[in-house]
């Protein structure tokens, strides 16, 4: 039998986890529900963010909080720039094309990343103290990301209800048309869109740089785990997928202390799968 | 001098052609109705004057000599023209004060925006009770009062009606009606697309008969009896 204590601490692990998943969930998913595509490139953005950090603090010296402000830009910049470049151009092609567009951006990322900066395995080098409550361990590494994913999540809700360009962005998810008819550009907004997406990757990749390393592969460690989560919450739908985040984050954090990580994954996949069958709209089935 | 003038428009979707060499005219302060049967390009005509459908030949010329032709609906609208889509189109998962923000995105319109927001309450109470409501859960009153609300809050100088009457209750069509005479009387100029010939000439003052494609009548509402309409439109004598 195992320590309640550390089922204790596996679930508190798992809600810091939720929080920058969902961060990576809530930027594809929105782009997916404004434009309709879903971006396979988008933890790779993530991948080259987080080298801008790496590189910006280890090898030029900067302030961590510097190399992370210039990750959210470079995100956004990333953003705008897979849509002016590959998605504008197809955004009347069939879906499967639009797909097959952005994988193979995915493909070229990732072997531009390994010419340029090899296989190596980087990590950013954090001396953060660990606090300890009732013989839970809380490190600063993950209550940090922890704690800037919910105001950013936050942040995010604000821009989306009460800004007119986001009320606009969740209009046009729901007739583009009918948009363009009180006179905003349905161009301009996909751009916003992407752009806000490509931030959101910009700071998950400044979350994820705390406690993971960052590799040219580095996409298909969160990749399939972030498609699964957006899927599990009902594409398009902002709360399915905040409510799926620290759902599969629960099951591998808590599996992986039961058993092992590995088998945290299989259960992950399993769950994802079964629901699947069980509510093939989502957690939440998206309303109409 | 029109506020509106559609000049030997063509427009069609394809190889097909649903506007042949369309002209009319809207005047300031006046209201005009198009009507015609089922498949006379009545929606191809508004569609073509918000930019959602682009002109083949001829040309859209506002007051002042403004061209509009092949500008996009976004751009028409901040030339004064609002349309009040078929089937309302309204957005369904926000709520009734997100839909009036919306109408007023404009960032000529959004300075206006809590002055027009009380013009609109005050015009259509209902939606003041229902403010935080999303759209969706509105009746079908209610929400083709939202869409006409909506189009109001851009401040426009003409409002396109396209089918407003389209799956409304009897009951409901009337008191339609009745709030489009309401916003006429409020100073807008008014184009309306229509089926229901009967009703649309007691609140228009001039209409235009579209058949197939083109134009084969046009008067004044006083002149025209409906019977004139139906017969030609209906019988094609």
């Amino acid at each position: 039998m195992i320590d309640p204590i550390f089922l204790a601490e596996a679930a508190i692990n798992g809600v810091m986890l939720g929080g920058i998943l969902a961060i990576l969930a809530l930027g594809l998913n929105l782009i997916f529900g404004v434009i309709d595509i879903v971006w396979i490139v988008y933890v790779d953005l993530v991948m080259l963010c987080m080298y801008a950090i790496y590189f910006l603090s280890q090898v030029h010296g900067w302030p961590i909080w510097a190399a992370g402000l210039v990750s959210l830009g470079l995100g956004a910049l990333l953003g705008v720039a897979v849509h002016v470049l590959v998605i504008s151009p197809i955004l009347t092609s069939p879906p499967i094309n639009q797909l097959l567009a952005t994988g193979g951006l995915l493909f070229f990322v990732q072997s531009f990343a390994t010419f340029l900066w090899t296989t190596d395995h980087r990590s950013v080098r954090f001396s953060l103290p660990s606090f300890e409550v009732g013989g839970i361990f809380l490190p600063a590494t993950r209550l940090i990301p922890f704690g800037i994913s919910i105001l950013a999540m936050l942040g995010l809700y604000l821009f989306l209800t009460r800004t007119y360009m986001g009320t606009a962005i969740r209009a046009v998810s729901q007739d583009r048309d009918a948009m363009s008819l009180m006179g905003a550009n349905p161009r301009r907004v996909y751009v916003v869109t992407s752009a806000v997406g490509g931030l959101m990757a910009g700071l998950a990749g400044a979350l994820l740089i705390f406690q993971y390393s960052v590799h040219p592969f580095f996409g298909g460690q969160f990749g399939p785990l972030t498609f699964m989560i957006c899927v599990l919450g009902g594409l398009g739908n902002m709360v399915g997928a905040f409510v799926a985040s620290f759902v599969m984050s629960e099951i591998i954090s808590i599996a992986g202390v039961i058993w092992s990580t590995e088998m945290g994954y299989v259960i992950a996949f399993v769950v994802f799968i079964v629901m699947m069958f069980v509510r093939p709209g989502g957690i939440l089935a998206r309303r109409e | 001098m029109s506020l509106l003038e559609v000049r030997g428009v063509t427009a069609g979707y394809g190889a097909f052609t649903a506007l042949w060499d369309v002209s009319l005219s809207v005047a300031a302060g006046e209201a005009v109705a198009v009507v015609g049967p089922n498949g006379a390009g009545k929606t191809t005509l508004l569609r073509v004057l918000s930019g959602l459908l682009p002109v083949r030949s001829g040309e859209l010329v506002l007051e002042g000599g403004v061209r509009l032709t092949g500008r996009s609906a976004h751009e028409i609208v901040a030339h004064g023209i609002a349309h009040v889509p078929e089937g309302r189109r309204l957005f369904p998962a926000l709520t009734v004060t997100d839909n009036l923000k919306m109408g007023a995105f404009l960032p000529a319109a959004r300075r206006h925006f809590a002055e027009s927001l009380d013009r609109v309450y005050g015009l259509f109470p209902v939606l003041a009770d229902r403010r935080g409501q999303r759209a969706g859960s509105l009746s079908g009153g209610e929400q083709q009062m939202l869409a006409v609300g909506r189009a109001l809050m851009s401040r426009p100088k003409l409002i396109l009606f396209d089918e407003p009457s389209m799956g409304l209750a009897p009951v409901m069509v009337l008191r339609l009606f009745d709030l489009i005479r309401q916003v006429r009387q409020e100073g807008y100029t008014i184009l309306v697309v229509e089926q229901n010939v009967r009703q649309v000439l007691k609140i228009v003052d001039r209409a235009y008969l579209l058949e197939v494609g083109r134009i084969k009548m046009e008067g004044r509402a006083a002149e025209l009896s409906e019977e004139d309409f139906v017969r030609k439109a209906y019988v094609g004598l």
